[in-house]
């Protein structure tokens, strides 16, 4: 695998835009005193489109709305958790409100969701941000699970002119998408692998876990299991992905984020009880508490029962 | 521009105006309402305000931002009297349909943002600052906000970012009613000294009798036109529940409203 199969989002995001601020001088990038390798450059060369508002992630908000108001497209970049959490009457207020009868292109980009700052602890993890951004109206909720979908993301960001929320992992991963692939946007999830009976329907980084788990119970068990990967959780095409779900007879939702809070799991859920399809559901991802415990992203999500061999056990306890 | 007289006058028909809605909207904030009515009749009519009602997007127009939603029905009729919408609608406020509820919001002609929730208003005119300097423009941002509203630490973060970035094109009007809902603000948090902080954060402050009507004009005239490169601040000093003795000097008159029949008796003492 060459080096640039494993990149982090961000630095694909960034250096995506970098190049699109060179063609289109009504792009601004602000930042809440928050960098990236990829952001140096970028900061040097367009002194008066970046601009670094200081930990300030409310006035982030703010500032951003009034320059989309005159016709800017704006990238609003911060630390995941406090960019939908300290400002989050600040995003509904003058983002998704606001955006109902105003053009308002505003692009937050959230860097380390899910458990991808596992060391950093409760503050740092990002548990909340599915759900609660997902509750808001007028706002798209962009979830990719790789590099190449999030530099995909920007030309769609920059035609697209509604405010978005763009969470991204920290940590580098492999691509799983093809450079070539042509991404249907207005149909939000992808069937990565076709399976008989049990598919994993996952967003984010833990698509790479369920990729991985099919691979193994393919190679060890010969059961094929599906693994279907949200990257837009709004909007979505729900006719599109039902037609996939229904040729299944459990669908495990898979996420790394609290679940039954109106997050994955509720997009999921939702879609097959409204058409009152007889498919099993089972829901995993972290439980109602915060983990003080230090450890790998992977050892707290064992605590909370969906860890690789967790999600392995649980689907060879299927009966279908 | 209109003189001074006709200003006065026009600050008795808001008034009585503001008194009308209240009666059709009793939900309406009326003595946060009637602190700012000259800051508005002096920004529309005095000649202040470059706007077009017939093209509310005019990009020639300069930009007002109502940071403090709650108490801005005064300028309805304002609004409708330039014809940025029909006079009737006045008539409809707080009935089903009717784009005018007590609090404003963007499906009124003339309202730039959502002005519902304190202390957004600030930051969010800064990136309109901001974008207006972007595009060369040489239109200026005025934003009206409470005094009450300065508790929000949003605000502090926008009033440091506008210094540092010398947003020269914007200037903020605080409506200086020195009360909040649950009383006076120097019992709950102690705003004073206004001007020295504001000076200290690097911005032009100038303090003027808030329904004075002269003072108003000169200053705002001259905040508009003055070339420096600080964001400018006028502290209007004014009375909540202004002209109106049933509101004013009550601690809690933010949320009192006035019954039809003292509306009624008001409205007759006034002509």
């Amino acid at each position: 695998m060459s080096n640039v199969q494993i990149k982090t989002m961000r630095d694909a995001l960034i250096e995506k835009i970098y190049e699109k601020m060179y063609g289109d001088d009504r792009i601004f990038f602000l930042s809440a005193d928050f960098g990236a390798p990829s952001l140096d450059r970028l900061r040097k060369d367009f002194t008066s489109r970046f601009i670094n508002v200081g930990i300030a992630e409310q006035n982030l908000i703010n500032i951003s709305t009034g320059l989309a108001l005159e016709g800017f497209t704006v990238y609003a970049y911060a630390i995941a958790g406090f960019l939908t959490m300290r400002a989050y009457e600040q995003i509904r207020t003058n983002l998704s409100l606001s955006s109902q009868n105003r053009q308002i292109n505003v692009n937050l980009i959230g860097v380390g969701t899910g458990a991808s700052y596992d060391m950093s602890g409760p503050s740092h993890h990002c548990l909340e941000d599915l759900a609660i951004i997902r509750t808001l109206p007028n706002i798209v909720l962009f979830s990719p699970s790789d590099w190449i979908l999030t530099e995909k993301f920007v030309d769609f960001s920059i035609n697209f002119k509604k405010p978005k929320y763009i969470r991204l992992d920290s940590k580098p991963l492999p691509r799983i998408y093809e450079k070539s692939a042509n991404i249907e946007w207005n149909k939000g999830s992808y069937e990565l692998v076709r399976g008989s009976d049990v598919c994993v329907v996952s967003t984010g980084y833990m698509t790479h876990r369920a990729l991985k788990i099919a691979k193994e119970l393919q190679v060890r068990n010969n059961n094929k299991i599906g693994v279907i990967d949200i990257f837009l959780l709004k909007p979505i095409d729900q006719e599109t992905l039902f037609n996939i779900l229904k040729r299944y007879k459990c669908v495990i939702t898979l996420e790394e984020a609290f679940i039954n809070k109106g997050g994955l799991d509720s997009l999921i859920s939702g879609i097959i009880r409204r058409r009152k399809a007889d498919i099993k559901l089972i829901n995993l991802g972290f439980e109602d508490k915060y983990i003080f415990k230090s450890g790998s992203r992977d050892f707290l999500s064992e605590l909370s029962h969906f860890g690789e061999k967790d999600i392995i056990r649980a689907i060879k306890e299927i009966e279908v | 521009m209109n003189s001074f007289d006709t200003l006065r006058d026009k600050s008795k028909w808001v008034r009585k105006e503001t008194l009308k809605l209240h009666k059709r909207a009793p939900e309406s904030r009326l003595a946060s309402s009637l602190s700012p009515v000259e800051i508005f009749v002096v920004l529309y009519y005095g000649g202040i305000l470059s706007y077009d009602p017939q093209n509310v997007q005019w990009e020639e127009r300069d930009r007002l931002i109502i940071s403090k939603g709650h108490g801005a029905v005064s300028l309805y009729p304002i609004l409708a009297d330039l014809n940025f919408f029909d006079k009737e609608e006045l008539t409809k406020i707080s009935t089903e349909d009717s784009f005018l509820g007590v609090i404003p919001d963007t499906s009124i002609p003339g309202f730039e943002t959502i002005n519902g929730a304190v202390g957004h208003g600030l930051g969010v005119a800064c990136g309109i600052a901001l974008a207006l300097k972007r595009k060369t423009s040489n239109r200026k941002v005025f934003v009206l906000s409470g005094d009450g509203e300065l508790n929000e630490g949003a605000i502090w973060e926008a009033i440091m970012f506008a210094s540092y970035h010398k947003l020269s094109n914007l200037i903020l009007i605080v409506d200086n009613n020195k009360m909040s809902m649950l009383g006076y603000q120097k019992e709950i948090l102690g705003l004073e000294p206004l001007e020295e902080k504001f000076n200290a954060f690097g911005w032009k402050t100038q303090t003027v009798d808030g329904h004075n009507v002269e003072q108003l004009y000169a200053a705002l005239y001259d905040l508009k036109n003055d070339d420096n490169s600080q964001p400018k601040v006028l502290v209007a000093n004014t009375h909540k529940g202004k002209g109106v003795p049933q509101l004013e000097g009550d601690p809690l008159c933010h949320v009192k409203s006035l019954s039809a029949e003292q509306i009624d008796n008001i409205l007759q003492e006034w002509k």
